[in-house]
């Protein structure tokens, strides 16, 4: 059976578990099988990272749990009116300046114009982009970029903020930097994160618990809970039982790639 | 052999404009060095053009002609063009001031049609743009409009739409719509999927998607359809002017008129020449128009309009 049950906002049930995925699989019509099975969930204060082979399924798990594709068995349980979803790329619209890209999804949604702006002030502060509100997505470095379609999201309040590789495109530095950034923004706003990649390391920085995907049909075939505590710092990344954790998954995409 | 494959180098952005992600703005980049060195730059290869263009009328005018008289009949030199065809000023008949009156009203059926034009072309390719369907019914009609033969049909066109501005209009548009419809079409058509996406995750309303992500995005395309019509709507006007007989007449009349006698050669190439200025500084003007509109975002703004 086929289902997505949209539980409303604020209940108990999504409280604990706000994103939910029950033996999930998806079929694409042409007959290949994105994702085989798949079950876990994310919930209150959890920031989830799912890791594994370019062409797994990792983005299909996520378009399916915002809406954008239809799953072909399994359930999908989530609050599609308090996502944030930021896209491989920054996507933001050339025509328009950094303050209006960052309005543009409370815009969409109906939100009055004070009320966006004040939040769209608010989202621009928090991602660092002060001083270039009436930039052009052309002037902006990538990494701007990807602030400034972080903000886009933030303005939302989501309870549950979707990663399709954000920083994939980035170079080592910014990525880093952004990683830290995003921890903080992580706890400040107390959102739930399932987060997609390919960088390993990432994956541990970020996480609270490490999804490990097979090559397509995507399984989970790896789950690590992540020591660390709520204030990383750069300098966990040189702890022994960082590299640890990176080990094992390490060898557990080995194995996803025989 | 040893066969060795360095894959390409990708620079990484943020590593290049570090300055940026500490508050420096990053200047735009700017080819040139000083305005001034660029502006001759920009306008010296054309006027090169320009020498050789009439170096070579006068050399073949020339070679190609004994008789001065025959000549000023046939290929007059530049400047006898220039003395004969447009200095007598203030002459009722020829020069420049009858063409300047002739011109206005070619320059009002030629932007009323490019207007029309703009609308309907727009409009259709918004239509096309809502369903593959709707695309296929309408897209085979808007390519033959384009094919049809206009000058073999003008009796037609007489009888349907009379013989003064409405008809001239009707081929204004026959033959300006089609890059309208083609590049609107294109450009709402090549909007990015990504961004289509960030709209349908915020549940938007057909009407919603079309006036703030597709119209948009397809901007430059329309821009770029638009000026190729406004040439295009130059050339209807006049050619209407060649067929039909009664309203206010345009500087295709003139042409006409002085076609007929040899000896207004001069007067002939006059008019042509200020007929195809006229092409020359609309072309100019929706090229500006469209540097104004997109110079902030889109990468064709940093060139040359």
């Amino acid at each position: 059976m086929t289902e997505t049950s949209v539980v409303p906002s604020g209940s108990p049930v999504t409280e604990r578990a706000r994103l939910r995925f029950e033996n999930l699989s998806m079929v694409f019509p042409d007959g290949t099988q994105a994702l085989d099975d798949i079950t876990f969930t994310v919930g209150a204060g959890e920031f989830v990272t799912v890791v594994g082979p370019s062409g797994c399924g990792k983005s299909t798990l996520l378009r399916i749990a915002s809406g954008l594709t239809q799953h072909t068995s399994g359930d999908c349980e989530v609050d599609r009116d308090s996502i944030g979803y930021v896209f491989q790329d920054a996507t933001l619209l050339p025509w328009r300046t950094v303050r209006k890209n960052v309005e543009l999804n409370a815009e969409l949604q109906g939100v009055g114009k004070a009320e966006r702006q004040r939040r769209a002030t608010e989202a621009i502060e928090l991602v660092n982009l002060v001083g270039h509100e009436d930039k052009y997505p052309k002037q902006l470095s990538g990494g701007m970029k990807m602030r400034c379609s972080l903000a886009r999201s933030l303005v939302l309040n989501p309870k549950v903020f979707l990663f399709d590789e954000p920083f994939g495109a980035l170079d080592e530095i910014t990525r880093e930097r952004l990683n830290g950034e995003l921890i903080s923004l992580f706890h400040l706003e107390q959102f739930s994160g399932l987060f997609i990649t390919h960088s390993i390391a990432e994956a541990v920085f970020l996480s609270t618990r490490v999804l490990v995907m097979s090559a397509r049909p995507g399984r989970i075939i790896g789950d690590y809970a992540v020591p660390f505590g709520e204030h990383r710092t750069q300098e966990i990344r040189f702890e022994p039982e960082f590299a640890e954790i990176c080990g094992r998954i390490n060898d557990d995409l080995k194995d996803a790639h025989s | 052999m040893t066969m060795s494959y360095t894959p390409p180098q990708q620079v990484p952005q943020e590593a290049m404009a570090t300055p940026a992600a500490v508050g420096v703005s990053v200047p735009v980049h700017q080819p040139g060095s000083s305005p001034r060195k660029r502006r001759l730059r920009n306008i010296i290869p054309p006027l090169i053009t320009f020498a050789l263009f009439i170096a070579v009328w006068y050399l073949y005018s020339w070679a190609r002609f004994d008789n001065p008289a025959q000549r000023r009949n046939a290929l007059p030199y530049p400047h006898t063009v220039i003395t004969d065809g447009f200095l007598p000023f203030w002459d009722e008949t020829n020069g420049f001031r009858p063409i300047l009156g002739y011109m206005w009203p070619t320059a009002k059926v030629t932007l009323t049609g490019l207007a029309i034009s703009i609308v309907l072309g727009v409009s259709i390719a918004i239509i096309m743009n809502l369903s593959k369907g709707m695309e296929r019914a309408l897209f085979p009609y808007a390519v033959i409009l384009q094919t049809v033969p206009i000058l073999a049909i003008t009796p037609l066109l007489t009888q349907l739409f009379g013989d003064e501005i409405g008809v001239r209009l009707v081929v204004v548009v026959l033959i300006a719509i089609f890059p309208v419809i083609t590049n609107t079409l294109f450009g709402l058509q090549s909007t990015d999927r990504m961004h289509h996406d960030l709209f349908s995750l915020n549940d938007v309303s057909r009407w919603t998607r079309l006036r703030k992500l597709e119209l948009p995005s397809a901007l430059p395309a329309m821009m770029a359809g638009i000026r190729i019509a406004s040439g295009g709507a130059v050339i209807g006007a006049i050619v209407a002017d060649f067929f039909f007989n009664q309203g206010e007449k345009g500087i295709g009349y003139y042409i006409r008129n002085k076609q007929q006698r040899a000896a207004n050669r001069p007067e002939m190439f006059a008019g042509t020449i200020t007929a195809s200025m006229f092409g020359v500084v609309m072309f100019l003007i929706v090229g500006a128009i469209t540097a104004r509109a997109i110079r902030n975002w889109h990468e064709s703004a940093s060139e040359q309009a």
